[in-house]
């Protein structure tokens, strides 16, 4: 059987899937036995003009990670799709939006002002925002155009499947790239991952009745070492989040922060999550209500940590 | 690009009807250009306009395209579902459709009646048939379904409510068991001497039904007894029934009262509202149902001090049982029908109008038993003192229309009033005062009864009491009742000195209601009382499919009133065990197991408790009989495992794409 080529790039991402894609270990000798690696600009001297070079379809397989937030990315993914029969997203950013996707809360303005101009350890030296383009003496300068929303890359390009995971857990990695290896891949769209039920499935926690007066955050007390987190009033997103990862946060007494994306056909990870958590609000008095809610001090990271581009209204008001 | 994944891939063939509803839509909305716009739409076959959909005519041009072009989704464009949907549903079905096979674009009260003529009216019916369109492709055939029905029915309650829906089940021949929390049936009504507006003897027209009740073969009558739990649902409820011990044998028990006779000890009796004596064993009043006994075993002296028993020495049938406990049955029926009826109001707290504290102001209650031949004082009016009252103030609206204790009106205090009025001119032929807010004299011969009190010389005064005080005694007529009142129509404060007072006190839910509602899974309105289906539409009926509510338990209201829904309630528990089966709403909600990650978070949220967890499966699940498909359970769960028939989130969502883009 001919070799398998093999790309894998990073967008919009801090490099933390890289790492998980080498968590495989020694296994990744195995995956160098099938593929070969033609591009991944993380470990191996191969150009961009080298793909560029490439005929279109004559990659097998392209790993994604990142969210799409700048020209030069939305570029590569377009030209990493062209090149590629078979296109995965890899790792949170990449399907959902991840941590990036938060920056649709702003636009590129605000973040600019924030980035160099605001902080505290950025020089009072008058507005200096990036410009995409620049006459220097030697020639015109060009650096990629920053977006006011950052896309996943589904909205992107058309993509075959997915691996969720801030990042994707070892074993979850695996399982897709033996799935290449072994040429048995699921059917297009699937999200691979060892579990299409919510992380409560994966959770040895017990779990019962929920009623939640009062709201904590992690750090106000020890939780109750068997009892599910959500009931001990700890906002524990594993209830909305596909499992797969073994439920590791919430074994630790951390409650789980959503990476592995929804559940297997749901639209919105972060409404579903909201609704649950209102409909188990334990009170019937409205002006209660509002004090037990006002204790969730960052609602939108905590119901759309990863899938603010992904959700339904996909950013804040551009204005 | 669209949110939703996948389409059902079945050959979709979509027929649109657009309706003009004579001119009612036409007049604002171009119809035709509706039907135009609908048929450049790819899944659509096709669309047509007509005057009148829900006519036979309009219904054929349906059910033809269905027949002949295989048509299988139906987009009707015409009123509020609410009207038609069931007809066109019907269609469909007659067709060889499944009726859920339909949607209903509302593009008369959601357009044509809310806009001005015109392109933009147009543009809103067209998108919002577009929605219709774009969401019946993800319609599925939905399965109907029925229970059967167990033939019992248990009325709960047995006062005039519950004692005419009993008889009328009965005289169906159908077995009904009638559980009364007290010793004998009979409720408030047994407590009236007459009632208005037609001044009947109540133990007279009330007796006559006790007494069918007693004969009556269907009828399983079981006073002294409490429903205590209620499981199961609609057709097949299964109801744990705890018969309080009544220490006297009821198989044995010959009705002959000597016990009672020899019982030395005596006691207040709730029945003549605290105003007369009975005796530690007793039954309430002489027309009793059953006529058995009962022993108080707080009143007892042999309960409580261990010695007397004087009852058994004299019973000959034996019939006393000291040993007797409390006994749980349990009953298994298809229908229930609540009638515990209201508790009066007590006016203590109203400290100013002296009720507790002046010993001639009396309540409505205490009054009838006042008036009643049977009651304390043998039927005569009497003040504190054993003397006969000169002067009577009937006082209206007592804890009724006030927002300080319950904001809604009884409707059946002007009538006493009048009632009393009448029996005291009757009685003393003295001075009477009516001291009233409003009169509401609304039901039949009502308004006549008013105008025949008022020829007898009573003095209406309208206006609030503001307090009762009790005047230093008159040297002729000894203690008088001063009441200070603010007359409206005069303009004034008035100061009238009267013999007696009797408040009119309202009538209010049971003390025990919430029980009651949490037993049977009732909802109560905001006044307390028990929360019927639709305050219309749907009177008798409540959310809990199989469960029907009558009399004043439901809200205050007359005996006419009462017997009517009694009367109701019967031919709806009838309907169900005569067909010995019920269709209960295909609307319903659905836990895909493959989602369920037994998170729970569901299990507390189903105000029909329609949701259980299954532990051998791990996952929750619907009881698809109880659910009434309200979808709270669908909103909450986080993984979207739950999903509401005809309701799913890419129905949802593919109609408002429909509509916005
Ligand atoms: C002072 C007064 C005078 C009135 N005069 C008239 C009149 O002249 N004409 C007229 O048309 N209307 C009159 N009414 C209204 C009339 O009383 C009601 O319309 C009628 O009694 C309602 O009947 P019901 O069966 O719903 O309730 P009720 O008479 O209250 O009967 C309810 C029965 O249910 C039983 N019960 C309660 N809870 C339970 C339980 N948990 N388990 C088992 N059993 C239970 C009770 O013991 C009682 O027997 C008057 C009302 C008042 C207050
Ligand atoms: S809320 Fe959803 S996932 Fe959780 S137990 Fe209920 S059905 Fe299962
Ligand atoms: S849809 Fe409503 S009635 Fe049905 S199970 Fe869910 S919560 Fe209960």
């Amino acid at each position: 059987m001919a070799k398998l080529k093999l790309a894998l790039y990073w967008a919009a991402s801090c490099g933390g899937c890289e790492i998980a894609q080498l968590l495989i270990g020694d296994r990744i000798l195995k995956l160098a036995e099938a593929a070969d690696i033609v591009f991944w600009p993380v470990a191996i001297d191969a150009k961009y003009k080298d793909v560029e070079a490439m005929e279109d379809n004559s990659i097998d397989v392209c790993l994604f990670n990142g969210a799409i937030r700048n020209s030069e990315q939305e570029h590569m993914a377009r030209m990493l799709r062209a090149k590629s029969k078979v296109m995965i997203a890899y790792g949170a950013c990449a399907c959902r939006g991840g941590i990036p996707g938060l920056g649709n809360l702003h636009n590129r303005q605000q973040i600019f002002d924030t980035v160099y101009r605001d902080t505290a350890s950025t020089e009072k030296n008058g507005n200096i925002f990036p410009q995409p383009s620049y006459k220097a003496p030697e020639g015109e300068l060009e650096i990629p155009v920053f977006y006011d929303t950052v896309s996943t890359l589904n909205q992107v390009v058309d993509v075959e499947y997915y691996i969720p995971g801030c990042p994707p857990e070892e074993k979850t990695t695996w399982l897709a790239l033996e799935a290449l290896i072994q040429g048995k891949l699921p059917p297009r769209g699937t999200v691979i991952s060892h579990n299409v039920k919510a992380v409560c499935d994966d959770c040895s926690r017990k779990r019962d009745i929920k009623k939640i007066k009062k709201i904590h955050r992690t750090y106000e007390f020890i939780p109750e070492p068997e009892i599910c987190l959500l009931e001990q009033g700890l906002l524990c997103v594993g209830v909305a989040t596909r499992g797969g990862c073994g439920a590791l946060c919430p074994q630790v007494s951390m409650p789980c922060t959503g990476c592995y994306g929804p559940v297997e056909g749901v639209i919105d990870q972060g409404a579903h999550f909201l609704s649950a958590v209102a409909s188990v609000i334990d009170s019937k008095d409205e002006e209660e209500i509002r004090t037990i809610l006002s204790d969730v001090r960052d609602p939108v990271g905590t119901c759309y940590r990863y899938s603010l581009p992904d959700s339904l209204v996909r950013r804040a008001s551009i204005k | 690009m669209s949110i939703l994944k996948g389409k059902p891939d079945d050959d979709i063939k979509i027929g649109v009807y657009v309706c003009h509803c004579g001119h009612n839509i036409a007049s604002t909305v171009d119809v035709e250009e509706v039907a135009r716009r609908a048929k450049e739409l790819g899944e659509v076959s096709v669309a047509r306009d007509y005057v009148y959909m829900c006519s036979s005519k309009g219904q054929n041009l349906i059910r033809q395209d269905i027949m002949q072009l295989g048509i299988n989704r139906v987009v009707v464009a015409a009123c509020s579902p609410r009207l038609y949907e069931q007809t066109f549903q019907n269609v469909l079905r007659e067709s060889g459709l499944n009726p859920y096979l339909l949607q209903v674009a509302n593009i008369r009260e959601q357009c044509a009646w809310l806009h001005e003529p015109g392109p933009l009216a147009t543009e809103k019916a067209n998108r919002l048939v577009k929605g219709a369109i774009k969401r019946v492709i993800h319609h599925s055939p939905i399965e109907e379904q029925s229970v059967p029905v167990f033939p019992a029915t248990l009325v709960i309650g047995g006062g005039i409510a519950g004692i005419q829906a009993a008889l009328e089940i009965a005289n169906s021949q159908q077995i009904v068991y009638l559980v009364e929390r007290e010793p004998s049936i009979g409720g408030h009504m047994a407590q009236f001497d007459k009632t208005f507006p037609t001044l009947d003897c109540s133990a007279c027209i009330l007796t006559p039904k006790m007494n069918e009740v007693a004969r009556n073969p269907y009828i399983r009558l079981m006073t002294y007894s409490e429903v205590v739990e209620v499981s199961g649902y609609v057709g097949n409820f299964n109801v744990k029934v705890r018969r309080k011990a009544r220490y006297i044998d009821e198989d044995k028990c010959v009705g002959c009262g000597i016990c009672v006779e020899k019982c030395p000890w005596s006691t207040e009796s709730e029945f003549d509202a605290d105003l007369g004596v009975r005796k530690a064993v007793y039954t309430p009043f002489p027309q009793a149902i059953p006529n058995i006994p009962v022993i108080d075993k707080e009143r007892c002296v042999y309960f409580l001090k261990g010695k007397c028993r004087a009852c058994e020495k004299f019973c000959e049938a034996k019939a006393i049982n000291f040993q007797q406990e409390d006994l749980f049955i349990e009953l298994h029926v298809g229908a229930i029908i609540v009638a515990t009826g209201y508790d009066v109001f007590d006016p203590t707290p109203i400290s100013q109008y002296g009720y507790g504290r002046l010993p001639n102001v009396f309540t409505s209650l205490e009054f009838e038993r006042l008036c009643s031949p049977s009651g304390p004082t043998g039927g005569q009016l009497k003040l504190a003192d054993g003397r006969e009252p000169k002067s009577l103030a009937v006082i209206h609206c007592v804890g009724s229309r006030d927002q300080n204790y319950n904001a809604y009106c009884s409707r059946v205090c002007c009538m006493h009033s009048l009632k009393y009025s009448h029996l005291f001119k009757e009685k003393t032929g003295g001075e009477v005062y009516q001291i009233y807010i409003d009169m509401r004299c609304t039901g039949k011969g009502y308004e006549e009864f008013y105008e025949r009190v008022q020829g007898e010389h009573v003095r209406f005064i309208r206006g609030k009491l503001a307090t009762i005080t009790a005047d230093s005694p008159d040297s002729e007529t000894g203690e008088k009742l001063s009441l200070s009142c603010e007359d409206t129509l005069l303009g004034g404060l008035v100061n009238i000195p009267v013999d007696m007072a009797v408040l009119c006190v309202a009538l209010e839910p049971r003390h025990d209601a919430e029980q009651v509602a949490q037993i049977l899974r009732l909802g109560r309105s905001r006044d307390g009382f028990f929360m019927e289906r639709h305050p219309k539409l749907d009177p008798v009926a409540t959310m809990s499919e199989g469960i029907f509510i009558v009399g004043c338990c439901q809200g205050p209201k007359d005996i006419p009133d009462t017997v009517a829904q009694a009367s109701a309630a019967a031919a709806r528990a009838l309907a169900m065990i005569v067909r010995g089966k019920m269709e209960t709403g295909a609307i319903t909600a659905a836990i895909d197991e493959t989602l369920c990650s037994a998170c729970k978070v569901c299990n507390a949220l189903c105000p029909y408790g329609a949701i259980f967890f299954d532990e051998v499966s791990n996952v929750s699940r619907v009881n698809r009989i109880l659910c009434k498909g309200c979808n709270v359970c669908g909103a909450a769960c986080p993984s979207g495992a739950i999903s509401t028939r005809n309701f799913s989130e890419s129905q949802i969502l593919a109609e408002i794409e429909g509509v916005l883009v």
